[in-house]
């Protein structure tokens, strides 16, 4: 089999008293989306923050394209393809959705030490922006401050900013959450034409999702992975059931 | 030797001075998250406050206790107008509106006490010189000042560690809606602190009224030491605030003291003359540029947040 | 947004008209004192714009600005004092110590955020304050005698208070037009993205820390220029241009006229010093006006003099 495209190995994350991520190590191949679920408070998000730089691990190792990123900074990471979306929105507020996405392509198109010519009228920058907002669908709100988008918008917009940074691998964090039934098809949709030009790896509650769009699903319970395997191998999994698929709303915490 | 054990006992009695303010400052700040700038200027308002009530009363220490009593009052009279809407707002917002309240206290010291400073005399019980060791001495009312800070330093300490009304004033540092949930009377907690606040620095003030004039702005510098301090101690800590204070007051008082000698040792006298007031007043703040090397977050940061 | 006429537009359009025909006023009027206050004023509309680079766009508020008009001063000063009279010399070295002096404290207080950065500015303009006080050799606490203006080879006269006027209201626009090519910039999106969301652009890949002390450094640099003109202008420095309650001053104009706004930070200079001398001709006591009246304007006054007029363009 190939290098993996994302190699992570024995990494362990503690809050306090609390193990968040404990001793996982998952693999995401090439072109494949791979989803993580698990209960509330299961770590899933602190995970994606060790991959992308936002939280350093206290042990084991991340790797990128066989290139170790453990202690790289979180720009460091993204300038080698990895991009994220964040579980709560995280945009920058006043500026439109334009902007927002023309800078993640700037941060990719050569320095940014230039001081003197107008940012927003680089033609290949704005390109950039539009082509990413017309994936997702919001081209037609690309003058609009982010502080008058809609949630279901603000997902999207999250989605676009992460693409215009063309990244290799895609760590979305629950891009579906609090989206309606509508919205969620959307996205659904959206990540179904996505899934055909990067990997991604997905972290989602909405169930349905998942499994109709991963290629493989790891479950994160209290830190530690318990099964990891295809949708179908996941669906029969008896601890999976039992600590997880069985009793959805049931663990929220421990500690 | 002797000189040495003086300026030894100098430093400490700065660095516990320091103190004094600093912890009113760390706690406002790490309870109400609100950046006091004018607390310099209560610091300002005790010194005036002795100096006037001294000289009313004819007693050095019946005016200290009704300065402490009237810097209490001011402060608790200036969080309730002044300060109470500023709780929640930007940190630039706070800096702003306390910088207009130093402008304003600066003005009303001078319309009301005039531009000229004022003295404090000490009574001659408090100027005698004491022997601490064989053959040295050391005046009696900078030895007052040391035991006086020690003593509340503890109060301090005990208060904050030990008792309920602490406990709420920790709580209410690193968790404000839990305590609010607790059906704690949050704007009382505040008041109080603040006007603790407000009376440690008038404390600090006061007591060292005696030792340097009274005068407008007396209260600008020292409030600037006391930021260096927090930087350095760590905001929101009072463990942090003493040992950086004494820390500062150490290294202000021996640098002054000792740095022109030893750079006379190495520099011709001329260029050491030169350098070395300069250089001693610079080594405090040297010193904070190497613990944010260290340790940006400061020596002891509380667990806040 | 792009309607020709608004109330801010109007009302910057007509302060610069003022601003430029000033001296006119002043030779016809025979007022001769409007053009030394308005050099001053200007010269602190440059130091506040600076200001407004970092704090306003940049989102860092520096709470020791007031260092970089001592630096630029003293570097015009002690130049001049040893001699060198040559402002294409002078005003060169006052901008490099200015930048080299930010990018020291820069890398230092830019490891903090918040409170933190507001208090270590301060107190490292504080250290400036303290070293200047100890240059025994130039004139330590009482401030160096600048006895000659910078010259520069007979292009413009410092000493004819009409040239020293547009030379400072030169300096001022042609910054605030360097400033306005920046906030547009690539570099200038970048720092204004740090000022909304830190964490957004690290994952999309900026390096905050570098951003924000090269913007820090221009800020400071522009600054300088103020210094060296303000020893030029009064014709002595000392160290109480550096004193703190000078950056709190500058941040008040700052605040007052609207942050992030290219022209707030010279409408909020003219406001205030002209208040404080207006304030000051009425009672000996104008700061116990102005103290509580700032308190008010951060109160109530959201987004300073530009934020109301914009808000009276949106009705
Ligand atoms: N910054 C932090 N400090 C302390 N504890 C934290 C921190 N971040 C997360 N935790 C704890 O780590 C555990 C995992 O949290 P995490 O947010 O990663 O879970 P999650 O799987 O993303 O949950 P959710 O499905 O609700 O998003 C939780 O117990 C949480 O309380
Ligand atoms: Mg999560």
């Amino acid at each position: 089999m190939a290098e993996p495209l994302l190699r992570v190995e024995g990494l362990v994350r503690r809050f306090g008293g609390i193990v968040a991520t404990d001793h996982v190590s998952l693999d995401v191949a090439q072109g494949e989306l791979h989803a993580i679920i698990g209960p509330n408070g299961a770590g899933k998000t602190t995970l994606i923050s060790q991959l992308t730089g936002h939280l350093p691990p206290n042990a084991g190792s991340i790797s990128l394209g066989g290139l170790d990123i453990t202690y790289l900074p979180a720009h460091r990471r993204c300038a080698l393809g990895l991009a994220r979306s964040f579980q709560i929105t995280s945009l920058l507020l006043d500026f439109t959705a334009a902007d927002n996405v023309a800078l993640a392509a700037q941060a990719h198109a050569g320095t940014s030490f230039r001081f003197f010519a107008d940012a927003r009228r680089e033609r290949g920058l704005r390109e950039a922006a539009h082509a990413a907002l017309d994936r997702v669908g919001l081209s037609h709100r690309a003058d609009i401050v982010v502080s008058r988008l809609s949630h279901g918008e603000r997902r999207e917009l999250e989605l676009a900013v992460a693409l215009a940074s063309r990244p290799k691998i895609l760590l979305l964090d629950e891009p579906m959450a609090g989206l309606g039934a509508t919205e969620s098809q959307r996205m659904v949709k959206l990540l179904q034409e996505l899934r055909k030009e990067v990997s991604i790896v997905l972290v989602e509650h909405d169930m349905e999702a998942v499994f109709a769009l991963a290629d493989r699903i790891s479950v994160l319970v209290y830190g530690r992975l318990i099964a990891s395997g295809d949708p179908a191998a996941i669906r029969q999994n008896e601890e999976v059931r039992r600590a997880y698929l069985g009793d959805q709303h049931v663990v929220t915490r421990h500690g | 030797m002797l000189l040495v054990v003086e300026q030894f006992l100098n430093g400490l009695q700065f660095g516990l001075l320091l103190f004094l303010l600093a912890a009113g400052l760390t706690l406002v700040f790490g309870i109400m998250d609100l950046v006091n700038l004018a607390h310099g200027s209560l610091y300002m308002m005790g010194a005036y406050f002795a100096a006037t009530f001294a000289a009313w009363t004819g007693s050095f220490l019946l005016g200290a206790l009704l300065a402490l009593g009237a810097t209490l009052l001011l402060g608790i009279v200036l969080e309730v107008t002044a300060l109470r809407p500023l709780y929640g707002r930007d940190h630039l917002d706070h800096v702003l509106a306390t910088f207009g309240l130093i402008l304003f206290f600066n003005e009303a010291v001078r319309l009301i006490w005039g531009p000229a400073g004022l003295a404090l005399p000490l009574p001659a019980w408090l100027t005698v010189p004491v022997p601490i060791l064989s053959g040295i001495y050391y005046p009696a009312y900078r030895l007052a000042i040391i035991a006086v800070a020690l003593v509340v330093a503890l109060l301090l300490y005990v208060g904050v560690m030990r008792t309920r009304i602490g406990m709420l004033i920790r709580a209410g540092a690193s968790n404000r809606e839990m305590i609010g949930a607790l059906g704690i009377n949050i704007k009382l907690l505040y008041t109080l602190v603040f006007g603790l606040g407000a009376a440690l620095a008038g404390l600090a003030g006061l007591m060292q009224a005696p030792i340097l004039t009274v005068q407008i702005g007396m209260g600008e510098n020292i409030l600037i030491l006391a930021f260096v301090i927090i930087v350095i101690g760590g905001i929101g800590s009072i463990r942090g605030a003493f040992l950086a204070a004494i820390f500062v007051g150490m290294i202000d008082t021996m640098g002054r003291a000792f740095l022109p000698n030893l750079l006379r040792q190495v520099l011709s006298s001329t260029a050491a003359s030169t350098a070395a007031p300069a250089l001693s007043s610079m080594l405090i703040y040297l010193l904070m540029a190497i613990v944010l090397v260290v340790r940006p977050e400061g020596l002891f940061p509380a667990n806040r947040r | 947004m792009s309607k020709a006429f608004s109330a801010s537009r109007a009302v910057t359009a007509l302060m610069l008209a003022g601003l430029l025909l000033l001296p006119l006023y002043s030779q016809l009027s025979g007022n001769l004192f409007i053009l030394t206050l308005f050099t001053r004023i200007v010269i602190l509309a440059l130091a506040a714009a600076s200001l407004n680079l970092i704090m306003g766009y940049g989102g860092m508020t520096s709470f020791g600005h007031a260092a970089y008009l001592g630096i630029g001063g003293y570097a015009v000063g002690i130049l001049a004092q040893e001699g060198i009279g040559s402002g294409f010399v002078q005003w060169p070295v006052a901008l490099a110590a200015s930048a080299i002096y930010a990018l020291v404290i820069g890398a230092l207080s830019l490891r903090t955020r918040g409170v933190y950065f507001i208090m270590i500015t301060l107190a490292f303009a504080q250290m400036a304050y303290y070293v200047a006080s100890g240059l025994a050799r130039y004139g330590g606490d009482d401030g160096l005698t600048v006895y000659k203006r910078s010259a520069f080879a007979g292009l413009v006269d410092l000493s004819n208070r009409v040239q020293f006027y547009y030379l400072c209201l030169a300096c001022l626009l042609g910054v605030i037009a360097l400033i306005w090519r920046i906030v547009n910039s690539r570099f200038g999106l970048v720092v204004q993205g740090l000022r909304s969301n830190e964490q957004r652009m690290q994952a999309i890949g900026f390096p905050a820390g570098r951003y924000r002390l090269v913007c820090f450094v221009i800020s400071g640099t522009m600054c300088g220029l103020a210094g060296a003109l303000l020893a030029n202008n009064t014709d002595f420095v000392s160290p109480a241009v550096m004193y703190w309650t000078r950056s709190g001053d500058l941040m008040v104009m700052v605040i007052l006229g609207g942050m992030g706004t290219l022209f707030g930070p010279v409408i909020g200079a003219v406001v205030y010093l002209v208040l404080e001398e207006l304030l000051s001709q009425v009672t000996e006591y104008w700061a116990l006006i102005m103290g509580p009246l700032l308190l008010v304007i951060v109160l109530f006054g959201r987004g300073g003099i530009m934020g109301l007029l914009g808000r009276l363009d949106r009705g």
